[in-house]
């Protein structure tokens, strides 16, 4: 490795094969070093942004708003609420007198030009410095209004997009349990932790429905409401990708005795490997059970025939891409993981692994699944990403908008992993998708007019 | 003029940015700078993700990084720590830092921080020069931005002396092709010229073997240290007060002739800063510009009628506003409402200064506006197209009408850094751009679908 790391970064890069096992990650971002990272707010945001019924209230200076404006890609099959910025966009005086008053009136007008089913308030950095008492707001209006309205916890200084994660999930928990439950079925799940990009989770939850499995809530893609308020009665949370709802799934555990499931609904493996553990998970919770047993069964009968119509549109990708080289890094280890797995399906080899949030757990794990030589990076930044990407001689980049244009000026190919994206990467068709992305951009014949293309004739 | 819009407490889709994004767009526009927040990370990464989408080029954006600690005993330890960092990581020739809310709010003085850090890093060699601004976003928007970036640029950097040939311009946020437009037509009069920021390499460059940890190009820095002996300053934006003006600066404490004018969108505005140009360089118009405008005039004649009485609403940068308005209504289009999220106060003078001689009376005008008020008026306004950045276009797509993508963020087609506004080309490239919208709009709703106009 180049001497290119900060060197309070040293130990957050590792090289798998060099030394014995040891990132150091969950710190915060180095001061003057570009991270890649987003701030507290940033998490609740992106996790609570596709609850499409509700209002989303930003009480703050206007960037923190404006800059989440309709971002993502989370399609609702109805009420698009979530995709307006709603921001008390505070002013000096604000600032000098407190902001209470602005947001109480804000609050007001909004719920009554929208009427949403319920509503939340995010707090910002000067927020928490002018001391706005954001609760009792909430609640004063919560009882003139007659539904939730749900501080959340967020002020971005107050530590990375976890924490951010972590106030999404007691914002929500705080909806959960006050529904009506008794008529959901014994076989039943939460989808936790897809935000219904490009569609996605329409797509997993007919995948769960031809398993004969009823969907009570999706948290949060294509998310309502009073479908989270009964999230309690659902037999099971399945949770994909490794931060965002954890949490929720680990206090609903506590509080309700709902049990959970990691999954990763990313690539061929991991999908069936997801659909097989709940098919599983019930044949265990109903032993003899013969539905228990039906679902198992549809389960198998389903994972066949997505398989065998997935693999023959595979194999021309594979066969192009066998070799190529990969680097990927994501906001999550999670996804770093499946992704692992997906170029490897196309016999594609991972020279570089890395995340925003990873724990040390998950950059072990890493290292299980990764071959010798394979960097592993956790919160990197530009240069940092730069030189490796030139070092290992990459074919194609895994990462998000913010890396987009470093690959780019590099003549590097690239692929969107993030919540922009507007094409379904989850699922067996997912797949077929993220063979096509990666392909499309390897294949492409405008790699021969960039200086790189010259310099390794 | 100035009905009553309604007036809503709080704001949805706003139509405008922070202040802080707009500073970091002028330093970038400098030779060898980094811009640095300083404040808690989450503000550097959302405005790299913003101008990333807009730009399609990496930009770094350091930040100090506060974190909870930081902002109850004051940032200044992270924000030297920061400095040396990104000294010595980037080798960066200039360090420009603006503050954000954060750092706003709870009191820092970057001032004093910074000399301190002069103090403490005494001796050293290679050390970056570090400009500073003051950019709370709960007063004002990235424009204040972006000018009070430059204002203090100049400020903090320009030095006196006996006086040069030198022409210094500052266009305000245009482009990456207007930058390079501007810098030719400067070029073209003979005039020297140093132009402030200028952006057509840093945030347009092209594709690289070696990363370059600072992109080339930027304004240089020894022609901003030089800018207090130029012989004149040629600033752009009727809607610029004194404050956050370079001009007003520079005229100040140097005591240069200060010429203000528009941005020079479309023919009248373009040939007042045509003029201007020729008696700075005792030139006429190099026949290169007389043959584009004449080529111009022959097309806003060949293509009248289709846009004669259409009505646009226009939102976005109070200056572009302006600009695009006196585009619009030189073509025979009518501006029936423009609206900014700016607060400059000069927004209707500015407007009406360049249209009165035309329209017959002048549009709605409103400042301080966002995206559901515009919508709100433009139910009973039933315009004909809408004249903005992307962000407009739910608006659009709900009216079902064109949207004329000009300005900044362009987060829905490339090449936004090469949307042409200024000049005679820049009028060239809207009209085309303006009159297809319409005919296109026209032909796509008529039952025949003809293939001629
Ligand atoms: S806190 Fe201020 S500077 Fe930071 S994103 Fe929000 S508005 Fe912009
Ligand atoms: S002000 Fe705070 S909450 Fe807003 S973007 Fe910046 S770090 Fe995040």
């Amino acid at each position: 490795m180049e001497a290119v790391a900060l060197k309070e970064r040293e130990n957050q890069i590792y090289i798998k094969g060099e030394t014995p096992f040891n990132i150091v990650c969950d710190k915060d971002s180095l001061a003057g070093a570009v991270s890649q990272r987003a701030c507290v707010f940033c998490g609740s945001r992106v996790v609570l942004y596709p609850i499409a019924d509700a209002l989303h209230l930003v009480h703050g200076p206007i960037g923190c708003a404006v800059y989440t404006w309709d971002i993502r890609g989370a399609l609702s099959s109805g009420p698009e609420l979530h995709r307006l910025s709603f921001s008390t966009d505070l002013q000096e005086m604000d600032v000098i007198f407190g902001g209470e008053k602005k947001l109480r009136q804000a609050l007001l007008e909004l719920i009554d030009r929208h009427n949403p089913k319920a509503a939340f308030v995010y707090s910002t950095c000067i927020v928490g410095i002018i001391g706005d008492d954001l609760e009792a707001i909430c609640r004063q209006v919560e009882r003139e209004k007659g539904i939730p309205v749900i501080p959340v916890k967020s002020e971005g200084f107050k530590g990375n997009k976890r924490a951010g994660y972590q106030a999404a999930c007691d914002a929500m928990f705080r909806l959960i349990g006050t529904g009506e439950t008794s008529s959901i079925s014994k076989f039943s799940l939460n989808i936790l932790g897809d935000f219904n990009l490009a569609g996605e989770i329409w797509m997993i939850r007919e995948y769960y429905e031809r398993m004969g499995i009823e969907v009570v809530a999706n948290i949060t893609g294509d998310g309502r409401v009073d479908d989270i308020r009964r999230a309690h009665g659902a037999a099971l949370n399945v949770v994909q990708c490794s931060g965002s709802t954890m949490q929720l799934a680990n206090m609903m555990e506590e509080q309700y005795g709902v049990p959970s499931m990691r999954v990763s609904y990313f690539g061929v493996e991991d999908m069936s490997e997801a659909l097989y553990d709940i098919a599983r998970f019930f044949k265990k919770k109903f032993p003899g059970d013969r539905e228990a047993d039906a679902i198992m069964e549809r389960t198998t009968a389903l994972v066949k025939e997505e398989v065998r119509n997935l693999m023959p549109g595979l194999e021309k990708y594979r066969k192009a891409l066998a070799g190529k080289k990969a680097a990927i890094y994501v906001g999550g280890s999670f996804k770093a993981f499946s992704l692992v797995k997906a170029f490897r399906l196309v016999d594609m080899e991972v020279v570089l692994v890395g995340s925003q949030t990873g724990t040390e757990e998950d950059y072990r794990e890493l290292e299980a699944i990764t071959d010798p030589g394979t960097i592993i990076v956790d919160d990197s930044n530009p240069l940092e990403l730069t030189s490796f990407l030139k070092e290992k001689g990459v074919d194609i980049f895994v990462g998000g908008v913010k890396e987009r244009p470093i690959a780019y000026k590099l003549g590097i190919g690239f692929c969107d992993h993030n919540h922009e994206r507007k094409e379904i990467l989850a699922g067996f068709e997912g797949m077929l998708n993220f063979a096509r992305e990666v392909y499309s951009s390897v294949m492409s014949p405008v790699w021969r007019f960039v200086p790189r293309a010259k310099s390794m004739e | 003029m100035s009905k009553n819009h309604p007036n809503y407490v709080s704001t949805t889709n706003a139509c405008k940015l922070c202040r802080p994004l707009g500073a970091c767009l002028a330093f970038k526009g400098i030779e060898g700078t980094v811009p640095y927040l300083h404040g808690s990370q989450g503000c550097a990464t959302y405005m790299r993700r913003y101008i990333i989408s807009h730009y399609n080029e990496p930009i770094d954006i350091a930040s100090s990084s506060l974190s909870e600690k930081h902002a109850v005993y004051g940032g200044g330890p992270n924000l030297k720590l920061g400095l040396t960092n990104v000294a010595e990581k980037y080798r960066p020739r200039m360090i420009g830092i603006a503050t954000t809310c954060l750092t706003e709010t709870i009191g820092d003085d970057v001032g004093m921080y910074l000399q301190e850090y002069a103090k403490d890093t005494a001796g050293s060699k290679g050390l970056p020069d570090i400009v500073n601004v003051s950019t709370p976003s709960y007063a004002g928007t990235h424009m204040e931005g972006f000018h009070g970036a430059i204002d203090q640029v100049i400020e903090q950097m320009a030095e006196g002396g006996p006086q040069n040939r030198t022409v210094n311009l500052l266009p305000g946020f245009v482009s990456s092709a207007d930058y390079r437009l501007l810098r030719e037509i400067m070029d073209d009069f003979g005039l020297d010229c140093t132009m402030l920021p200028d952006l057509s390499d840093t945030m347009d460059g092209p594709a690289m073997l070696e990363y370059e940890k600072v992109p080339a190009g930027g304004t240089p820095l020894a022609a901003i240290k030089a800018m207090g002996r130029s012989r004149a300053t040629i600033e752009f934006g009727r809607t610029l007060g004194r404050k956050g003006s370079g001009g007003f600066r520079l005229r100040k404490k140097f005591n240069i002739d200060d010429h203000r004018l528009g941005m020079p969108i479309g023919i009248e505005e373009t040939d007042r800063f045509f003029d201007l140009l020729c008696s700075l360089s005792g030139r006429p118009v190099p026949e290169k510009y007389v043959a584009e405008r004449g080529r111009l005039v022959d097309a806003y004649v060949d293509g009248h009628k289709y846009v004669f009485g259409k009505k646009a609403i226009i939102y976005g940068e109070e200056d572009l506003v302006v600009g695009m308005s006196a585009f619009l209504a030189e073509i025979g289009i009518f501006p029936i409402l423009c609206a900014s999220g700016g607060t400059s106060g000069r927004l209707a003078e500015a407007i009406a200064a360049v249209t009165a001689d035309i329209l017959p009376r002048q549009p709605e005008i409103h400042e301080g506006m966002d995206f559901f008020d515009i919508s709100e008026m433009a139910e009973t306004l039933a315009p004909d197209l809408i004249v903005g950045h992307s962000k407009g276009y739910p608006l659009a797509r709900k009216l079902n009408i064109p949207l004329i993508r000009v300005g900044f963020p362009i987060h829905d087609r490339v090449g936004g850094q090469r949307i042409l506004h200024l000049g005679y080309s820049g009028a060239q490239r809207l009209f085309d751009t303006v009159t297809n919208a319409v005919i296109a709009k026209k032909q796509a709703d008529s039952r025949v679908g003809y293939s001629y106009m």
